[in-house]
């Protein structure tokens, strides 16, 4: 479902003094349906890095990145923006949303743009946000003004909308309490036994243990640093 | 998917006004239900671009091929004023920064919805004004107000009025100049929401000219990036802001304050 092969990613600050920072070289890993593979390594390593050129936010600067066949990393962007409708979903760790939508509605808009119709879409949305715990008071708010950890909770709802076959999660755990944190595990291994291929990012181990099937650490891209 | 003609398609597209440069060789093809944003600085060619494309301004060369309902791509450079105009009516938009640019200020709210109905040939008065009605509705505008005139209105709802009168004819291409350029933020969001529903539920394409960078990322797909005429850069809206390739693009976007 989702194949790295020979990935190199740099970025050059034009501004400030033309710096280049290798980030990746060579990376290369495949995810198989229904396999669930956790980024490791520390802090500055590449994880997200590596998240946002599978998601075609970063731009590759050599390599194949095949999701679902389609090589992201000369696609155009309109067939990115198609795949990311329909196959490849991202849940990153901030909530980016025009002002003043209703929660409800940000939560629904993945399923209205493939063409549900708004009543299963709603209840699809009503149903996620139940299950993470959104008191329903809120649901006709915008999530600007929530709190952090309900910020998140809504972008994981708006995540899992629609069951992508791939998926991308940078920290889907952090700042949730117990409860919360055991529904979104739960969500993991429900996409894994509906057969979606996941990259996720975990910091906390004993999510990552219990949800990864296994591990890559992102060290092992790392550009060999010249003398 | 590469067998989906584009909407729009312009290639090599030149304009100058006299030594000075309006755009420089601008390429690029726009499909069915896409919205690009352009950005760039004063006087970076974005204007001249849009109207060049919306037939306001004639290029010095190039070709704007439009898909056109009955016959197909057609150059809309080289075909006659009339047909050019008729799409002006039909199948084009243009919504300006500035309200009174594009509204009849001194008919009344309804009459500028209904006027380009009956530009494309509506002729029942009932029906005219229930689509007015229900247009000014679809832009939060009570019904109550059909019979005011524009000039009675604030800023943010002489916007959505004149969003109205270029959407109530169905067209499928829109042309935005800073749509919400000279707007209270809070009516800025208020509008943007409204164009991004209008967008996904007519299945518009749309092209959007704006310095704001923040107006580009939620309502483009594509950015188009320009300065002193050029085209700089292209790509996915959030591929362009987050991962910037080109020294002027990342000037452009470290130059934005965070909030």
């Amino acid at each position: 479902m989702i194949e790295v092969q020979n990935l190199s990613k740099t970025f050059t600050l034009h501004n400030q003094g033309v710096a280049s920072i290798g980030v990746l070289d060579g990376a290369a890993f495949r995810v198989e349906p229904g396999e669930c593979v956790a980024l490791t390594g520390v802090s500055g390593a590449g994880k997200s890095t590596v998240m946002r050129v599978l998601y075609g936010n970063y731009l590759a600067a050599s390599g194949r990145v095949l999701i679902d066949g389609l090589d992201i990393a000369q696609a155009e962007p309109r067939e990115i923006l198609a795949l990311r409708r329909t196959t490849l979903g991202y849940v990153s760790q901030f909530l980016r949303v025009v002002p003043r939508v209703p929660t409800l509605d940000v939560v629904a808009e993945p399923l209205l743009a493939i063409g549900k119709s708004e009543a299963d879409a709603r209840a699809r949305a009503q149903d996620l946000l139940a299950r993470l715990r959104i008191p329903e008071a809120l649901w006709n708010l915008s999530p600007t003004t929530f709190s952090g950890g309900e910020q998140q909770r809504v972008n994981i709802a708006r995540g899992f909308a629609h069951t992508y076959p791939a998926l991308l999660l940078d920290e889907p755990t952090a700042s949730l309490d117990a409860q919360n944190r055991e529904t979104v595990l739960s969500l993991i291994e429900e996409a894994k036994a509906g057969g979606a291929a996941i990259v996720g990012i975990f910091h906390d181990v004993a999510a990552r243990e219990r949800v990864a099937d296994r591990e890559i650490d992102v060290t092992a891209f790392a550009p060999a640093r010249a003398a | 998917m590469a067998d989906v003609t584009p909407l729009l398609d312009v290639r090599n597209v030149s304009k100058s006004y006299g030594a000075r440069v309006g755009c420089r060789d601008v390429s690029f093809a726009l499909y069915p239900g896409e919205v690009m944003g352009i950005v760039g600085e004063s006087g970076s060619g974005k204007s001249t671009l849009l109207n060049c494309r919306a037939g306001h301004l004639e290029p010095d060369g190039g070709e704007i091929i439009f898909d056109t309902r009955v016959d197909g791509p057609q150059d809309t450079v080289t075909m006659s004023e009339p047909e050019r105009r008729m799409l002006g009516r039909t199948d084009w938009a243009f919504v300006h920064q500035n309200p009174r640019d594009g509204l009849r200020m001194r008919v009344s709210a309804g009459a500028n919805v209904g006027e380009r109905l009956m530009a494309v040939g509506a002729r029942h008065y009932g029906n005219i004004r229930h689509a007015a009605e229900d247009w000014l509705e679809r832009v939060e505008i009570s019904a109550e107000r059909i019979d005011d005139r524009p000039a009675q209105f604030s800023g943010g709802m002489q916007q959505r009025l004149q969003i109205a009168r270029n959407l109530v004819s169905g067209p499928r291409l829109v042309f935005m100049d800073e749509p919400t350029g000279g707007l209270d933020v809070s009516v800025q969001a208020r509008l943007l929401d409204l164009l991004r529903n209008l967008v996904r539920t007519m299945g518009l394409s749309a092209i959007v000219v704006t310095h704001d960078l923040a107006v580009v990322r939620l309502l483009a797909d594509r950015l188009m990036v320009m300065k002193d005429g050029d085209v700089i850069e292209t790509g996915l809206t959030d591929q362009v802001l987050d991962d910037p390739q080109a020294a002027y693009t990342q000037l452009l976007v470290s130059s934005v304050l965070q909030v």
